[in-house]
């Protein structure tokens, strides 16, 4: 047999276009067989961050069972209504980036630091029957070091938190991402939100909380060493809570029943 | 027998790529803070790197040498996306902790170094055990940092208590002192030295 | 919307510095900071390269590879996504090389002071990395121009400084262990928990 010469123009056209060929071909069959489970492992994560903020998985057993009871809603903020958008193709970065989509906000407004808000916002709702059970709203604002995204999750009464879950943070371990503890995390249900005349009144004080407080059910115990995280709590709570929130859709709630 | 042993435990304890040779430091320090993720990350680097020398070993006499660099990072590269690929569908966890690290083995030093060095001279069955020999000499003092910085800095080892926290009403303050990157850094002399030495010994 | 941009490039200058917050380009951050000059030429190097890489890859991501966004050719349904490795780091080979290229017929004084820097720039993982975090981050075109800018910046800064500081220690009684690497890691460490203190902050 010939001996190849390895520095030849047509052995290096042969190695170059070859190779390609095979490793094209050999990483496009592999992806497009993980593709399918990939996607599950992506949508599965979102359903745990959700059903595990209002504590569902216990209840129901799995996050498979506990997402058969819940329904995804598209609602609109300003209006505080339900639109009729496939929850599927949402997707809340994009939704920040399209004009139109989204608004920015003044300063005023900004209360916790997240500059722009969406239009449309995706939304959760498990029901018993007819009735609705929890409803889960996103929230996010700035903590310490970066935005704080979390699920906010409240009982059917519309005013008592069931529970308060931060998915993602960039928060100091030790001292801003104890609001992942659970310990911490359990403090919040059960707590109210809005006072009779339907101002926010939840927030995160510092120090603890007496049981002898007027605002007893309405504070939750601070985090020592992390008070700029807990302030950022306080606020994404009165800007989602309030009536450049989810407000409207809740007040819309509460005179209809979905 | 002995000299394929040999091939394989020299990069693990003489010819060390970190300790020694000072090649793939960049993904050592950013995945160490936890010690599952760091194991993830040495079968990712060691699969590699085996099975990048083998292949490249391969094809070593009809690869022209004046396209030899790209036809490698090609193998590398392909192999780092099979690599990904799968973590991303069998561990999603994992795949979200060590993000962009497991693309950057594309340009760890240890895998084109030793393509480059051992994989281009030499046949596909010691070039395997070559790489695999790095991967696990890698691998060692990953590990080695991974359990430091987990156990001092969050008491825990993979994720299961050791040293009770403050938190859960124990002693321990996880401090974070050696999960901040720089303290380890504080600490690699320790490595160099002491590897040095154990090569200096064993000659 | 200026105010975007200035952010994104001071964030990738100070907050996430690619040598010092996520240690990236480690091997030669370490090698190369022994002289001032060299440390200078390098850091100039990888501004360039990033300055041009991470747009081009940026385009490359948003126009052919991300889902639905061959589109325009009328494959909406198509995800290429997972070549993206391989591309990013053939648009830095074939960038680099032709940097070598022009920077040897047009500017032959900068050529020969990089000397040879350049090839080693290809393998650096700044630069890889500094495409996936672009990717990661989910830039449009002009973020990405500023914060392949700012992330050049800002690994140059690191290892200018560096390189300054291991200079003036040159002349310093330094303890025998700690000569060398030693020393280097721990001003490394020591830099790297300066620049925590930017943490935080936005514009």
């Amino acid at each position: 047999m010939p001996k190849i010469n390895k520095d030849s123009t047509l052995n290096i056209t042969f190695v170059g276009i070859g190779l390609c060929l095979l490793c094209s071909a050999i990483i496009s069959f592999i992806a497009i067989q993980l593709r399918p489970v990939q996607d599950s492992n992506i949508v599965l994560d979102m359903q745990k961050k959700i059903v595990s903020s209002a504590g569902l998985e216990k209840v129901y057993g799995s996050v498979e069972n506990a997402m058969s009871n819940i329904k995804t809603l598209i609602i609109d903020l300003d209006k505080g209504e339900i639109v009729d958008i496939n929850p599927d193709s949402y997707e809340l970065a994009k939704e920040l980036r399209e004009d139109g989509k989204y608004k920015f906000l003044t300063a005023e407004e900004d209360v916790a630091s997240i500059k722009k808000r969406e239009k449309y916002s995706k939304i959760y709702i498990e029901y018993k029957g007819n009735e609705i059970n929890t409803l889960i709203l996103p929230v996010r604002g700035y903590g310490l070091w970066g935005i704080l995204y979390g699920y906010l999750a409240i009982e059917g009464d519309l005013n008592t938190v069931a529970g308060l879950e931060f998915y993602e943070h960039k928060e100091t371990p030790g001292l801003g991402a104890e609001i992942d503890n659970p310990k911490w995390k359990a403090l919040w249900k059960g707590k109210k939100i809005y006072q009779d005349n339907g101002e926010v009144s939840l927030k995160v004080i510092k120090g603890s909380v007496l049981e002898t407080s007027d605002n007893f059910s309405y504070e939750i115990d601070g985090l020592s060493g992390a008070t700029l995280t807990c302030n950022g709590v306080s606020n994404l709570i009165a800007y989602w809570m309030g009536n450049d929130g989810f407000l409207n859709f809740i007040n819309n709630l509460q005179k209809i029943d979905v | 027998m002995s000299k394929y042993s040999e091939i394989l435990f020299r990069p693990v304890f003489k010819e060390n790529p970190i300790a020694l040779q000072m090649l793939g430091i960049c993904s050592a320090l950013a995945v160490t803070s936890k010690l599952y993720p760091t194991l993830i990350m040495c079968v990712a680097l060691t699969v590699t790197v085996s099975l990048s020398n083998f292949f490249i070993s391969m094809i070593r006499n009809i690869t022209p040498s004046n396209i030899r660099i790209i036809v490698q990072m090609t193998i590398i590269s392909s192999l780092v996306i099979l690599v990904d690929q799968a973590l991303k569908a069998y561990d999603y966890e994992t795949s979200k902790t060590l993000s962009v690290f497991v693309g950057l083995i594309i340009t760890n030093c240890i895998v084109m170094g030793r393509a480059e060095a051992f994989a281009m001279q030499n046949p596909p069955g010691v070039s395997f055990l070559d790489g695999f020999g790095n991967g696990l000499g890698y691998s060692v003092i990953l590990i080695i940092l991974g359990t430091i910085r987990e156990l001092f800095g969050t008491g825990t080892i993979l994720e299961y208590e050791v040293f009770p926290l403050v938190q859960n009403g124990g002693w321990y303050v996880p401090n974070n002192f050696f999960s901040s990157t720089s303290s380890f850094l504080h600490f690699n002399w320790f490595n160099n030295m002491g590897f040095k030495g154990m090569a200096k010994r064993s000659d | 919307m200026i105010e975007n941009y200035l952010n994104i490039f001071i964030n990738a200058i100070f907050i996430e510095n690619l040598a010092l917050s996520v240690f990236l380009g480690m091997c030669t951050f370490i090698a190369i900071s022994k002289k001032i000059e060299a440390a200078i030429g390098l850091g100039i190097a990888v501004i360039v390269v990033l300055a041009i890489t991470v747009p081009i890859n940026n385009l490359i991501y948003n126009y052919i590879l991300r889902d639905g966004a061959l589109a325009w050719a009328g494959l909406s349904d198509v995800d290429l996504s997972f070549v993206g490795l391989i591309s990013y780091i053939g648009v830095i080979a074939a960038c680099v090389q032709i940097l070598e290229m022009f920077l040897d017929k047009y500017v032959p004084v900068l050529y020969n002071a990089l000397g040879i820097f350049l090839p080693l720039i290809t393998v650096n993982c700044a630069i890889l990395g500094a495409s996936l975090f672009m990717v990661e981050k989910d830039l449009y075109f002009g973020e990405s121009v500023a914060y392949g800018l700012g992330a050049g910046v800002g690994w140059a800064l690191a290892i200018t400084i560096l390189a300054g500081i291991r200079e003036k220690l040159k002349y310093s009684d330094m303890p025998e262990g700690l000569q060398g690497l030693g020393s280097t890691f721990i001003i490394v460490g020591l830099m790297s928990f300066g620049f925590m203190s930017f943490g935080g902050i936005i514009l």
